[in-house]
């Protein structure tokens, strides 16, 4: 396999996001190091080819945002919105991510080794979220479809008006959102957690999480509710 | 960072503290008539004639620090009537602060932050949201003596916590949303809280998005709102601490790739001595 290396301190960051856009061919399977990304934003957005780009240091804003089909590791931490509206591919942080992490993303796979931001995985709608440690306030806010494994804890309002998405967590939330509640595993709970865990590259027992989901309760107006909601 | 603040900036660094009574004042010229060329050595002549205050005076362009060892508010009130467009932009024994607008970029040279020494120091670029871009609105904010703060965000009640303040006797210098909460804690130290106390007190008075970045004579202090609305970065290393909205600022810092980067949670402190 070609390997190739970018250094961001003498290319231009914008040179190599238009090489990753413009220069891969279809189902272009390179390696592409990026070394010394010093916190740049948007670095390896929008990649649309089954490359693997990793990045050697901290990332700033949006990193493999909209990813497709593409790997992407950061050997260090990312700032807000890693990996957001990622379509499918995997992106794993091996430090932690800030705010919005995965926000709004379709498919693929999400793995952050340490913890999380706010908002993580916030309007979710199919990807799968992994994180190693702890996630912050608010997270899977809304989220629609997709799967999200907690192994710390979680901060305020967790899958606050969650829809379809699934929450397994190994610690615990300080609050649970609006209308998310606890609900027992099933065989099939503990297979989905064991498989994503393990395509993360995470060992705890899958035994050890507990589900989240929706009691659908604000799925429908009730003007009968009047200021309950 | 010009793009994140491309309008004003500044910076508060402490050193050494002075020893005793003595106090000392960094001054603006910039919104006087005669700007850059005001008139310092007079100024400490007239001090000395008026008030028989004996001083001494740096200049940096448009701004000194004059330092004397009698009651800085005799000072400060004998400034206000004979240069009332002289700006006293802080008072204390251990920090000096220079701001102004223009970039970031210009501000430093205009300065020479590079030669600038100290144990910590408080800086700012400013993307004015709140209030005009005038030097006395650009960041850090300072009240009472050595205590300084800048802001990333804005807040949703700085009138009512002055409305609450001024009864009390504190005067504001501008109509900035930043001066209403540095003097809030500022008001909070000086009633004898703690820093952590002032903290948990502007926790529950304070609304809006902040990341505060505050100095004292021997501490930094970082506190971000309930809701994370604004970024902060921290890198440790044996040798300093090193805090930003972004890591972005930091990465050119010496042995950066091997510090301890975390980000800060939200609604928690974080206290460094210096």
């Amino acid at each position: 396999m070609e390997r190739m290396t970018f250094d961001l301190s003498k290319t231009p960051l914008r040179d190599v996001n238009q090489f990753l856009h413009r220069s891969l061919k279809a189902g272009d399977d390179r390696h592409i190091e990026v070394q010394n990304p010093d916190g740049a934003h948007s670095i390896a957005v929008g990649l649309d080819e089954p490359v693997t780009v990793e990045i050697h240091g901290h990332a700033g804003y949006y990193a493999a945002g909209m990813n497709k089909k593409a790997t992407v590791v950061v050997h260090g931490s990312v700032g807000t919105g890693v990996a957001e509206n990622m379509m499918s591919g995997k992106v794993h942080v091996k430090g932690f991510a800030s705010n919005g992490a995965g926000a709004t993303a379709h498919g693929g796979l999400l793995v952050i080794d340490g913890d999380a931001g706010l908002r993580c995985g916030i309007s979710l709608k199919g990807g799968d979220i992994v994180v190693g440690g702890s996630v912050g306030s608010f997270s899977a806010f809304m989220a629609q479809a997709g799967r999200m494994v907690i192994c710390g804890n979680a901060g305020d309002a967790l899958g606050d008006s969650l829809y379809e998405a699934v929450i397994y967590i190994r610690g615990e939330p300080k609050s649970l959102g609006a209308d998310a509640q606890f609900e027992p595993m099933t065989d099939n709970d503990y297979k989905t957690v064991g498989d994503l865990l393990q395509q993360a590259g995470m060992d705890h027992d899958p035994k050890s999480f507990k589900r989240i989901a929706s009691a659908r309760s604000l799925y429908h107006w009730n003007a009968d509710a009047n200021q309950e909601y | 960072m010009t793009e994140r603040g491309p309008d004003s900036a500044g910076l508060a660094v402490f050193a050494e503290p002075l020893k005793g009574s003595a106090r000392k004042l960094s001054l603006y010229s910039g919104l006087t008539d005669d700007g850059a060329d005001f008139n310092w050595h007079g100024l400490t002549h007239a001090l000395k004639e008026h008030l028989d205050v004996a001083s001494h005076i740096e200049v940096k362009h448009n701004h000194a620090v004059l330092t004397f060892d009698v009651s800085p508010d005799m000072v400060k009130r004998w400034l206000h009537e004979q240069h009332p467009k002289l700006h006293v932009l802080s008072t204390g024994q251990a920090m000096d602060l220079y701001k102004d607008i223009g970039t970031p970029a210009q501000v430093a040279e205009r300065y020479d932050f590079g030669a600038i020494t100290g144990s910590h120091l408080v800086g700012h670029t400013r993307m004015a949201t709140e209030s005009a871009v005038t030097p006395d609105r650009a960041h850090p904010f300072t009240a009472g003596e050595d205590f300084c703060l800048v802001h990333n965000g804005s807040l949703s009640n700085p009138n009512s916590l002055r409305r609450m303040l001024e009864p009390r006797g504190i005067h504001f210098d501008t109509d900035n949303d930043t001066e209403a909460a540095c003097r809030f804690l500022e008001w909070r130290l000086r009633e004898g809280d703690d820093l952590e106390t002032a903290l948990q007190r502007g926790f529950e008075e304070l609304d809006g998005f902040f990341t505060f970045l505050m100095g004292t004579p021997d501490k930094l202090a970082l506190i971000r709102d309930p809701f994370a609305c604004k970024p902060a970065v921290v890198a440790e290393t044996d040798d300093y601490v090193a805090i930003a909205s972004e890591f972005r600022s930091l990465a050119h810092l010496p042995g950066v790739k091997n510090a301890y980067v975390f980000e800060p949670a939200p609604e928690e402190m974080y206290v460094w001595n210096a």
